[in-house]
């Protein structure tokens, strides 16, 4: 029997919708199982990802340490990194907040903002700090391919996993090519 | 009297006057274009309808069609530098596609597509840019702009009201409003405008109507730009 392909998976700063999308796939999990295995993922709750996985899946972009250090742990050990949603390419919703200083967010979240009185904005060592600005993870590593969408569809995720798994290149014609 | 030239190996009719595109859309051959509009004036700035002719790059809206020309468009290598055009009109803005009510209509979007844009590619600036709600109708959100002038030229050519200018140079150029608080209500800007109906991307809309069609049923969900009649 053929080896399955090892494929990892995370969210970053995302908000687990393209996971979601991709448990969509519904009963193809079951086709797609007979060709790979999950390594890291919170599908598996694995927390590093073995040397040797073959495909990473990155939902989210980068707002903090701690997004970073995970994405250049995937890279590390993943032959093909795909971005997969829109956060990851471009940031998505939580870049929204890129023309703001960070301190003045801070302020308003923990401090300013009704109800908040004796608010302190969190200062614990095991915390990630936050970035200045969101970033998509393009920015920080080299990403293979892009599967745009907010999420992408589960139709355009089986599309590009099984392109990859006939050894082809990824492509998504119109009506799978979306950016919302 | 009726002349032509080659499109692709493709041979198109042209009349006396008429431009590389404007005979091409009327041949039913689709070249990209964001500046672009039938009804106006050329303006020649965002590049994306550049063909070559005879082996030269030129911008097919302001190129008048000439009997014998080889023009070529759709070829990896211009579609490549298409691409890169848009790329960076996307990350010069603030192009959020899942929470903008242009989204499914969007003639960036649709050209992205059309495109093969599967990434921003380079660095995002993320600028700062105010919105304008100030008007009773009609909200400008200025994260979108790639300044095709479109606005300017419906505002002055059409409405005769000059509601719209770009301003600054360079990577500095902006849109802005023509009146001397800046705001768009201090204007006589009027939702029957012409100018209100001609933005390609999200920045001119017509508040109380957001996601009005639902997904799956706007513009270039149904069919590629390339598909749709003029590209427009």
């Amino acid at each position: 029997m053929k080896k399955k392909l090892k494929v990892a998976t995370t969210s970053l700063a995302g908000c687990f919708g393209c996971h979601m999308s991709f448990l969509d796939i519904d009963e193809r999990l079951f086709t797609l199982l007979e060709h790979i295995e999950f390594d890291r993922s919170p599908l598996t709750d694995i927390k590093t990802c073995s040397p040797d996985c073959d495909i990473g899946l990155i939902e989210g972009g980068l707002c903090n340490a701690e997004n970073i250090h995970v994405l250049r742990e995937f890279r590390k050990n993943c032959k093909i990194l795909i971005a997969m949603g829109a956060c990851a390419i471009n940031g998505g919703l939580p870049a929204q907040r890129n023309h703001l200083p960070l301190t003045t967010i801070l302020e308003e979240v923990y401090h300013t903002s009704p109800g908040l009185a004796n608010g302190m904005i969190p200062n614990d060592p095991e915390l990630p700090l936050p970035l200045n600005q969101v970033h998509p993870i393009h920015e920080v590593v080299k990403i293979d391919y892009f599967m745009p969408g907010c999420p992408p569809s589960a139709d355009a995720i089986w599309k590009v996993l099984t392109d990859l798994l006939a050894g082809k290149e990824p492509e998504l014609g119109h009506g799978l090519m979306h950016y919302d | 009297m009726s002349h032509t030239f080659t499109l692709d190996g493709k041979t198109i009719p042209f009349e006396d006057g008429q431009t590389i595109i404007q005979a091409a859309i009327a041949a039913g051959v689709f070249i990209p274009h964001l500046c672009y509009h039938p009804d106006f004036k050329p303006h020649g700035s965002c590049k994306l309808c550049t063909v070559k002719v005879n082996g030269r790059h030129t911008a097919s809206c302001t190129m008048r069609a000439m009997a014998g020309m080889v023009v070529e468009s759709e070829t990896a290598e211009l579609n490549a530098e298409r691409r890169a055009l848009t790329q960076m009109l996307f990350v010069e803005g603030n192009h959020f596609c899942p929470s903008c009510e242009q989204s499914g209509n969007c003639q960036l979007q649709a050209t992205a597509y059309h495109l093969g844009m599967m990434s921003p590619h380079y660095d995002h600036f993320f600028p700062n840019r105010a919105v304008d709600a100030s008007h009773p109708d009609v909200l400008l959100d200025f994260n979108r702009c790639i300044l095709c002038s479109l606005c300017v030229r419906a505002s002055r050519d059409v409405d005769g009201k000059n509601v719209f200018g770009l301003s600054g140079r360079g990577i500095g150029t902006h849109l802005i409003v023509n009146a001397k608080s800046g705001q768009l209500a201090d204007t006589d800007f009027s939702l029957s405008d012409k100018a209100a109906q001609v933005c390609p991307v999200g920045v001119i809309l017509k508040k109380r109507r957001g996601f009005a069609v639902p997904i799956g049923e706007r513009t270039y969900d149904k069919a590629p730009i390339s598909e749709t009649a003029n590209g427009n």
